[in-house]
């Protein structure tokens, strides 16, 4: 049996596609039992027709729609409800799709406050006509994760997600099984020696190597980064980054965990959580520099908004 | 006015663009326009993050090459702190960065633009892609798919994450590369030279001769070039300083931090995307086929005209054959894809240089910082184009000013022009079809944008 994909990008930075290309030869097992009508990234389907003179907005119909990205501007809203008519199961893929991610960071601002900064760089050359407006879709109010404008059935978190997970994810669907990810924390997949609370009270920023012994010493002989008193995610944090059975990405790199699988449940709110964790185990919050970034995978669902900056952190 | 042709959106390249084309009352070109069709405001919403995490947040503006991103930013964070990387910590940097360019343009190469000359431009569009590769000639496209999966796994496995990568940091790299590492990495970028320069033949006997006449007529702009060099002058993508050279190859050479005194970026009405053009040369900004004003291009050209040698071996007799067949400055823009492999060879060559140094396994990979107030420029060259980052912070070290040319950008311009110059080539008394419009986007595939 074959099951029709279709796939797009939104307000999307072209990783997560990079990322099912990641699969590597999976991937060609992949396309032996899905037939890809329409992916922007490798193929030439067009929304306007293959000469260009359509007048609305077109995308064939398909069993599964992949979205990645988040949906920031008229076309995305436009091409996003066109998905959603058009398929029968919406993926959200990545954290952007599921939670705004990082650009979703801009929310603490206006789009006047955005544009204002960029059309006015050093190196902008400002000739006093005001701010692109023909031919391009408007902004919307704000950087939206997709299901606050259209019904998504399956969520695959990260930023972006593991090959493994989206492998995973595509062959339940073709064989009609339930598609089981991880649903513990970062810190539930971490090894490193955790020694119990209350020995640190603030947080350090980071500048230098955490204690690690040599080069080659194993994770499992390191000591927790949150204990070594730096900030760590890894409580607040979907697991699975590592995908199957490997170890979580950034700690295994000798760096703390940001946050890039999003909250651990769908509407978990990073920051608070996180706020609450550090509070909880006698660390004072005031040391953070500020708090805004812990929401920076985070941001949409109106997590994030103007005026948020100066009044919370 | 006639008809509008909404090609939308471009397709098989790595961003998001749309093109336009208005064509006037007798059906001739009257204008034609790159949109870039969203805005996402890294330059203002950094402002406030502090300085070290930049590198982990503005990766975000591209999947495709982060580890540009997220390497400018580290060198610019160093900058506003101060510290100098440790040697190893700037090697490893490098040797990720260099990987990381022969994977993209693999990629870039077979994924995105074969199918344009493996199918042919004016195949069906149903089959013109990847994978009608895969169908068409599934062993060239298992041996491209398992060298690129190589690649990106030697970076994913050292560094542990590269999409959106972690390890480089400020004062250098996070993790040191131990001895067993290098050698498999060593073994396995062998390989990859070797298939690059297996595609190097392949495309300079099955794939440019065949198609020369498109090659030097499709898109063809004349414009001046930016890249990076080293002291000698060769082609460097980590570091060195910046030329950036004229149509008639007289050119200036630049510190990275002085950017702004020698390209200005203009607002245009049809794209968020800015248009940068070459302030220096005092002429102002014209997109003019017939006389262009303060236009120049980056990217793989770009940086193979402005160098005047390239310093591994093989890549300086291919650049060699190159200039002898097209001169230099070359301004076919379908070379693009010529260059690219030309680099590709470099950055394979570049890597085993590293990690033949006998400093790559020390394990004193990153030096300590301190938050302080101060200004850092970080720029690499990027698959895409030469890609500046500028930072400011205050005394806490949180950022106050963000400025970032992306390497495609550079290009908006000539790529605004190259599809003009396609457009008027192909559409005539409004006549046109599928293949023509094709064409016109692999003008701007070319660029890979
Ligand atoms: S989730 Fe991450 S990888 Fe995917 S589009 Fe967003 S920023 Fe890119
Ligand atoms: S806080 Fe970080 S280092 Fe500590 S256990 Fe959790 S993920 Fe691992
Ligand atoms: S450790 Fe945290 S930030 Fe790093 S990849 Fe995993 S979830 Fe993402």
């Amino acid at each position: 049996m074959t099951v029709k994909v279709a796939s797009e990008w939104l307000n999307s930075c072209s990783g997560c596609e990079i990322s099912i290309i990641d699969m590597g030869e999976r991937l060609l097992d992949v396309l032996k039992v899905a037939d890809i009508v329409h992916l922007p990234a490798l193929m030439d389907n067009k929304y306007f027709g293959q000469l260009g003179d359509g007048t609305h907005l077109d995308i064939p119909k398909a069993d599964v729609g992949i979205i990645s990205g988040s949906i920031r501007n008229e076309e995305h809203l436009e091409v996003a409800k066109k998905m959603r008519e058009q398929c029968n199961i919406i993926i959200a893929l990545g954290t952007c799709a599921t939670h705004g991610g990082i650009p979703a960071l801009s929310n603490s601002y206006t789009n006047e406050d955005l544009m204002d900064r960029y059309y006015h760089t050093e190196t902008t050359d400002d000739d006093g006509k005001g701010y692109p407006d023909k031919e391009i879709p408007a902004l919307l109010d704000a950087c939206h994760a997709v299901d606050e404008k259209i019904k998504v059935d399956i969520y695959l978190p990260g930023c972006p997600p593991h090959p493994d997970h989206i492998f995973k994810a595509l062959v339940a669907l073709v064989q009609g099984d339930e598609i089981k990810l991880p649903e513990k924390s970062v810190c539930d997949t971490c090894p490193t020696i955790r020694g119990g609370k209350g020995k640190i009270t603030k947080i350090k920023r980071f500048l230098e190597a955490p204690e690690y012994g040599s080069a080659d010493e194993p994770l499992d002989k390191m000591q927790c980064l949150l204990e070594q008193g730096y900030l760590c995610m890894g409580p607040v944090t979907r697991g699975g980054c590592g995908g199957d059975g490997v170890l979580p990405r950034c700690i295994s790199a000798r760096v703390p965990c940001r946050g890039c699988y999003g909250p651990v449940r769908h509407n978990g709110n990073q920051r608070l959580d996180m706020l609450n964790a550090l509070a909880s185990n006698g660390i004072n919050i005031g040391s953070l520099p500020e708090s805004v970034s812990l929401l920076r995978f985070s941001g949409g669902h109106g997590m994030l908004r103007p005026g948020f900056k100066k009044k919370e952190s | 006015m006639g008809k509008v042709i909404n090609i939308q959106p471009v397709t098989r390249i790595e961003g998001h663009a749309s093109i336009s084309i208005e064509l006037d009352d007798q059906g001739d070109v009257a204008d034609a326009r790159v949109n870039i069709m969203s805005l996402r405001g890294f330059e203002k919403f950094v402002e406030g993050k502090p300085a070290e995490e930049l590198p982990r947040i503005v990766n975000r503006i591209c999947g495709i090459c982060p580890w540009m991103h997220h390497l400018a930013s580290n060198k610019a964070v160093d900058g506003c702190f101060g510290v100098t990387p440790t040697p190893t910590g700037h090697k490893l940097r490098e040797l990720m960065q260099t990987i990381s360019h022969a994977e993209d343009k693999l990629l870039h190469f077979f994924f995105l633009a074969a199918a344009d000359f493996v199918i042919g431009p004016d195949s069906d569009y149903a089959v013109r892609n990847v994978i009608g590769i895969v169908k068409a000639n599934p062993e060239l496209a298992g041996q491209v798919v398992k060298m690129r999966q190589m690649a990106k796994m030697i970076l994913d496995k050292f560094s542990r994450k590269t999409i959106h990568p972690v390890a480089g940091v400020p004062g250098g790299f996070a993790k040191p590369l131990l001895e067993e590492e290098r050698k498999d990495i060593l073994g396995k970028m062998r390989q990859i030279l070797d298939f690059a320069l297996f595609t190097m033949d392949f495309a300079k006997k099955d794939i440019f001769p065949k198609y020369i006449d498109t090659i030097t007529s499709l898109g063809v702009i004349n414009t001046g070039f930016i890249g990076t060099v080293d002291d000698e002058g060769a082609l460097n993508l980590y570091h060195g300083k910046l030329r950036l050279m004229k149509p008639d190859t007289s050119h200036v050479e630049f510190a990275p931090e002085d950017y702004a005194d020698y390209i200005a970026e203009k607002v245009v009405d049809h794209s968020y995307g800015k248009f940068p053009y070459a302030k220096v040369w005092d002429e102002g900004f014209s997109m003019d086929l017939d006389n262009p004003k303060g236009m120049y291009r980056a990217n793989t050209l770009a940086r193979i005209n402005v160098a005047d040698s390239i310093a591994t071996p093989r890549a300086q007799a291919e650049l060699e054959e190159f200039r002898d067949q097209f001169g230099r400055p070359a301004q076919a823009t379908l070379l693009y894809h010529y260059a690219r492999l030309i680099e590709e060879i470099y950055a394979c060559e570049r890597a085993i240089e590293i990690l033949e140094h006998p400093d790559i396994t020390d394990p004193n990979v990153r030096a300590k910082t301190e938050p302080k107030a101060g200004r850092g420029v970080g720029c690499v060259e990027a698959p895409r184009g030469t890609l500046i980052h500028d930072y400011s912070t205050d005394d806490n070290g949180l950022i106050t000013r963000a400025n970032m040319i992306v390497g495609t950008t550079h290009n908006l311009g000539p790529i605004n022009m190259s599809v003009n110059q396609a457009a008027r080539l192909l559409i005539k008394k409004g006549e046109y079809d599928e293949g023509s419009l094709n064409k016109i986007e692999m003008a701007v595939r070319a660029y890979d944008p």
